[in-house]
């Protein structure tokens, strides 16, 4: 039974919609297409849950540029005394892991509540599960955008050029970005029906941060390197670390984020098409 | 404006709706909810979880021109009927079938965010209601006139009197034209210079729907705007026909 069903949006529907209970495929796709095609709502939502938080304050949101800022200083300077590694070496390394990781972090952290979270939405008016998921994306890029300006300052003061090899970076984000909005998907509908789990990934974050090369540099695991080869995190990090600090990434790492994007489609695009209809129930 | 060519229809069969409790396992809340006597009928799944069938076996036709009123007591089902035919629900089994752009006009007041100003909560509001930026740009100057916000439209909502957030929200709710509208309370409020004009604007916005579909507690509403009654019943249809009669039956039986 073909089905169409874009009830929600402003187009008016010549042919009949059909609504039941069906798992298909189709209808998690075109979900997420009418999702796409809605971008001024989400990216107005995204807008304002930032404003929302800075409003009337003076920096507004450049304010968590300056805690990033600090943090990445102070860091910088203790743990490149604690490693004996030059600082020049270590506060770049260490300044771009963490931008990359607070953007992968909140990912985790905040897909939990991307349905429970949006309830008052859900309940009342039907739009694109989807619209959700780009909504938090985009507000999380735009976070990340901001604490990047600490990145220009960094190899301003030490003189790093990386040059063209830069621009790698860009693909790495979308990757990075593309995974995140799948896991968030996925977490956010596991999280919807068993509430146990945002808890739980938010504790097993905190043990991934230290277990990922982002505070130390991998060398330090000198014949082990299997310790981080074996941690996705460290491969999304590093196709974007490794082109802003002037190196191009070892295959290994596009290999490895290619598996990890494909096996993150096939789960999400798993569950959406199984139990998008029943977010509603659950939220 | 409402294309004449498209006969607008909303279908259902068969629809049933059941909602798991997941975290009601044990018997005391079974029993706890069973003495609550609300409308939905609990039921156990074949996996043996709780759940509340809200909606069995509905059947109904809503075609062009009818204007539909769903009564009967607290939990028989309205809210959750509304939201199975405005999508937020998919049916369990059965089949909702609509031809016509839906709105549903539950929260008015969804999305409004206090700390931007009148101007940006229209625009927000409006994507809401599924219309374009440039849909609701054309609708801007309407929206204006209505509230009589005037400069105040530019400042951060949170400055407003509940009176003036209601003309507002009110105002962009009813300013384009529905074509299934679905109303959970019919939508009124303000001051009582605002009512009379109030009520002249949502008596406009009712009519250029095709369909209607409003669920009320209020007799006088029902009889006024509608032209027939379906009376829900612990989840179930009791009955469905013309608003006076499906009216005066339900007033005989709760008036018992």
């Amino acid at each position: 039974m073909p089905v169409t069903d874009n009830v929600e949006l402003a187009t008016m529907q010549k042919q009949p919609v059909v609504r039941g209970h069906n798992k298909s495929w189709g209808r998690a796709w075109l979900d997420i297409r009418t999702g796409l095609t809605l971008w001024p709502l989400w990216g107005r939502l995204g807008w304002n849950d930032i404003l929302q938080r800075y409003r009337r304050s003076m920096l507004g949101p450049l304010w968590l540029t300056a805690s990033m800022a600090i943090m990445v200083v102070s860091l910088g300077i203790l743990y490149a005394e604690l490693f004996k590694t030059p600082i020049n070496d270590f506060l770049p390394f260490l300044c771009v892991g963490l931008l990359i990781w607070n953007l992968m972090s909140t990912f985790l952290m905040e897909g939990g509540t991307l349905f429970t979270g949006s309830e008052s939405y859900i309940k009342q008016v039907r739009l694109p599960y989807t619209v959700y998921v780009f909504r938090s994306c985009w507000s999380k890029l735009i976070i990340f955008f901001h604490n990047f300006l600490i990145y220009f300052g960094v190899i301003w003061y030490f003189g790093i050029w990386p040059g063209a090899t830069a621009l790698l970076a860009v693909p790495g984000l979308a990757i990075l970005l593309l995974n995140g909005a799948l896991t968030s998907l996925t977490l956010g509908m596991i999280s919807a029906r068993f509430r146990d789990i945002p808890q739980l990934v938010n504790s097993v974050v905190q043990i991934v941060f230290f277990v990922t090369p982002i505070m130390w540099k991998p060398e330090l695991l000198q014949h082990r390197t299997y310790i981080a080869d074996a941690n996705p995190f460290f491969h999304l990090v590093e196709i974007i670390r490794g082109p802003l600090l002037g190196s191009v990434p070892d295959p290994k790492h596009y290999l490895a984020a290619f598996i990890i994007t494909l096996l993150n489609l096939v789960v999400a695009g798993m569950f959406f098409a199984r139990f998008r209809s029943r977010i509603s129930y659950w939220v | 404006m409402t294309d004449q060519s498209t006969v607008t229809e909303l279908v259902l069969q068969d629809v049933s709706v059941s909602f798991p409790i997941y975290h009601g396992g044990s018997r005391s809340l079974k029993k706890s909810l069973m003495f609550r006597g609300s409308g939905g009928h609990l039921a156990t799944d074949a996996s043996h979880r709780i759940t509340v069938e809200a909606l069995r076996n509905i059947s109904m036709n809503i075609q062009a021109g009818d204007r539909v009123a769903l009564i009967g007591s607290n939990g028989a089902g309205k809210t959750t009927l509304l939201r199975v035919m405005a999508g937020i629900y998919e049916p369990v089994s059965g089949t909702v079938t609509s031809r016509g752009r839906i709105s549903p006009m539950f929260d008015i007041g969804l999305g409004i965010d206090q700390e931007i100003s009148g101007y940006e909560n229209i625009r927000l509001r409006g994507l809401i209601l599924g219309l374009r930026p440039d849909e609701i740009e054309e609708r801007m100057q309407d929206i204006i006139d209505f509230t009589e916000l005037g400069d105040y439209l530019d400042i951060p909502v949170r400055t407003y009197s509940s009176g003036m957030m209601t003309r507002l929200t009110f105002a962009v709710a009813t300013c384009f034209a529905p074509e299934i509208l679905l109303m959970d309370e019919w939508i009124m409020a303000g001051d009582a210079g605002f009512i009379s004009k109030a009520e002249h604007r949502i008596q406009r916005f009712v009519e250029k729907a095709s369909i209607m579909v409003l669920a009320s507690h209020s007799q006088a509403i029902c009889r006024r705007f509608c032209n027939r009654g379906i009376w829900m019943e612990t989840g179930q249809v009791r009955a469905i026909g013309p608003i006076d009669e499906i009216l005066d039956q339900y007033a005989a039986h709760t008036g018992q």
